[in-house]
Formats: C-alpha cells, structure tokens, sequence
C-alpha cells in the first residue's frame, strides 16, 4: 500500500487556501465565501488527525469546500425570509418562491435559486447535487411551465 | 486570487479558539535572533533558533501531532515573558512547559534544570549529581544539547567543571549573551 505521510497542517492550509476560496467564490459569491473559507478549513482540521495517507490532499479539500457551499445554499433555500442584509434583500424571492409552488422540487428551486437569488448555474447543480448543465436545464424547464401556466 | 491577511488570521485564531490544535507555534523576536516558539494545550513545548519553518513544524507534527498551526496568540503569554526577560525585568519564567517528547532521564534532568536560579550557573556534573546519577555528566550534557526549550529551561547557566562556556546548542555567543544579561558571566574564567 503506497503510503504518503500526512504534512502538518500547516503546509496543507498554506497549499490549498487559494484554491478553497477560489471554488468557494466561485460557488457562492464574495462575499458569502469569506465565511464558508472558514468553516471549510475548521472542517478540514477536524478530520485532519483521523487522516491515515496523504494522497490527493487537494481533492479532499475542495470536497469539502463544496459540501460547505452546498449546505450554505441549503441554509439560504431553508430561510429565505432572513436576507443577509437590507441591501441584499431580494423581493423577487417571495414572489418567485409562490408562483413556483407547483414546480418539481428540482425545478422550483432551480428557479428560485436563479432568479430569485441570482445564483450561478455551477452554484445551483452543487447545492442540488447535480451538474451544472442539469441545473440549467432544470431552471428553463421550470421557468416554461410557469409561462404555459401564466397564459 | 490570495487569501487576504485578514481572512487568513481570522481562521487561524478560530482554530486557536476552538481548541483544534495539536501545536500552535509563531515566530517571536528577541535580542537573540528570530526564535520559534510552540506551545500545545499542555503548554509551552518547543523553542528553536535559526527555525528552518518547514523542518521544525515536520517535528513539531512527529512529536505532537499533525494539526499543526501557526496562530499568533496561543503563543502571546511566551512572547510576553521572553520580552520581560530580556528587558531585565523578569528572572523567573511563569509557564506551563511540555516535555512529553522527552525521555524519562531528560525529563528528570530538565526539570532540576529548571530550578536552578536566575543568574547562577552550575557544572554539568553538578546536575548528574543531583539527578542522582553521579557518572551522566556526559549524558547530562547531551540533554542540554537537545534542550527543547532553551532560555526558559536554563541550560545556558550550566558550563564546564574549570567554568569555561562549554557549548550550546544555539552558539556560544548567545549562551555568552544570556549570561551576561544575567550577570552571571564574571563568576565563570571563560
């Protein structure tokens, strides 16, 4: 078994931050990533002693950004009456988020999270645990039947 | 894109806080050099000169475990002490110290090292004597050399049986210095 020692975490955070803030911006926004940078790596550090190898440490750490984007997408889908702030408020949620009822769960919050929040086709697949692509096609279908059913 | 210093700080002083740390280690500034100072939970457990970052954090990891990090304020008490020192205005050390690493008879002799007082310097066969093993000055003089915690452990009050410096494991001219901020440099012939 090949085995590759585990470095102190230091030179694991001073390897990897960049890259974990970079998905995190990239999944979440600037702003929101700041906070999910932190949880990431007291994540990382949690598990850390428990590692046995040292193998892809940078796979592991990007894991574990997203499954923190993705519970923060959660969090944001959950609560939607508790905007971050006045400014971030988004009126278009309430509204969306009635009109959408009706929707396929995937595809009401596809919708939601996109035009509701504003949200990347790459952040909505990862807080859907789908792809990208799957993201986008969930969002215009759903945004089609909402038409069909204006009419 | 690179982590902004502040966001950086604000995980490490998290990590401190929450208590995740095997080691938290800083680099502290004195008249004696740059030094590395760690501490873990138990206390202070590691100072080095001339740190090579990167070899001492692998031991720090080897000795202590590998969630090692770098957070400035774990180690503030140590930073805090050390300038007192050196400022003339503390003879006495207030930590808690870590010698797990340490073997038993390092162990015994490290901790009769650290009784001994501000300013007075002793033989290392003095101390073999007094760790009950008569014949280990020797081997007493090996553990100074391998002393994990120097300057708060004293091992630069120990010198040879005629008085000279001896050695030390961070130079001669700092066990030179040290004594002389002591001032206990005109008891010993050098």
């Amino acid at each position: 078994m090949a085995f590759v020692h585990v470095p102190p975490f230091e030179h694991f955070y001073e390897e990897n931050r960049d890259a974990v803030l970079h998905e995190l911006r990239r999944l979440l926004g600037r702003q929101a990533a700041e906070d999910a940078y932190q949880e990431t790596f007291l994540r990382a550090l949690r598990a850390y002693g428990r590692l046995r190898h040292a193998d892809n440490l940078r796979a592991w750490a990007l894991t574990i950004a997203r499954r923190v984007a993705v519970d923060q997408l959660r969090r944001r889908e959950v609560s939607p009456a508790k905007p971050e702030s006045a400014v971030d408020a988004r009126p278009a949620y309430a509204e969306l988020a009635e009109l959408a009822d009706g929707l396929p769960r995937k595809e009401r919050a596809a919708v939601v999270l996109r035009y509701g929040y504003d949200l990347s086709y790459a952040a909505i697949g990862a807080a859907l645990g789908s792809s990208e692509q799957a993201a986008r096609q969930a969002a215009s279908s759903g945004v089609r039947k909402l038409r069909r059913r204006m009419q | 894109m690179t982590v902004s210093p502040t966001l950086d700080k604000r995980f490490r002083e998290a990590a401190a806080a929450a208590g995740l740390l095997d080691v938290a280690y800083d680099l502290a500034e004195t008249p004696v050099g740059t030094l590395l100072v760690a501490t873990t939970d138990r206390g202070l457990c590691r100072i080095s000169y001339d740190p090579e970052v990167e070899r001492a954090t692998e031991q720090l990891a080897h000795d202590f475990g590998v969630r090692v990090l770098r957070a400035a304020k774990p180690i503030d008490p140590v930073r805090r002490q050390l300038d007192e020192y050196f400022d003339g205005e503390r003879t006495r050390f207030d930590l808690p110290l870590d010698l797990r690493p340490s073997a038993p008879f390092s162990r015994q002799v490290l901790k009769r090292l650290a009784r001994l007082p501000y300013g007075q310097v002793t033989t290392y066969g003095a101390l073999a004597r007094e760790a009950e093993r008569p014949k280990a000055a020797r081997a007493v003089g090996a553990v100074m050399n391998r002393n994990p915690i120097p300057i708060v452990l004293p091992c630069h009050r120990v010198v040879g049986a005629n008085g000279s410096l001896v050695g030390y494991a961070g130079g001669l001219e700092r066990k030179e210095l040290l004594l002389k901020l002591e001032g206990a440099l005109d008891s010993t012939l050098l």
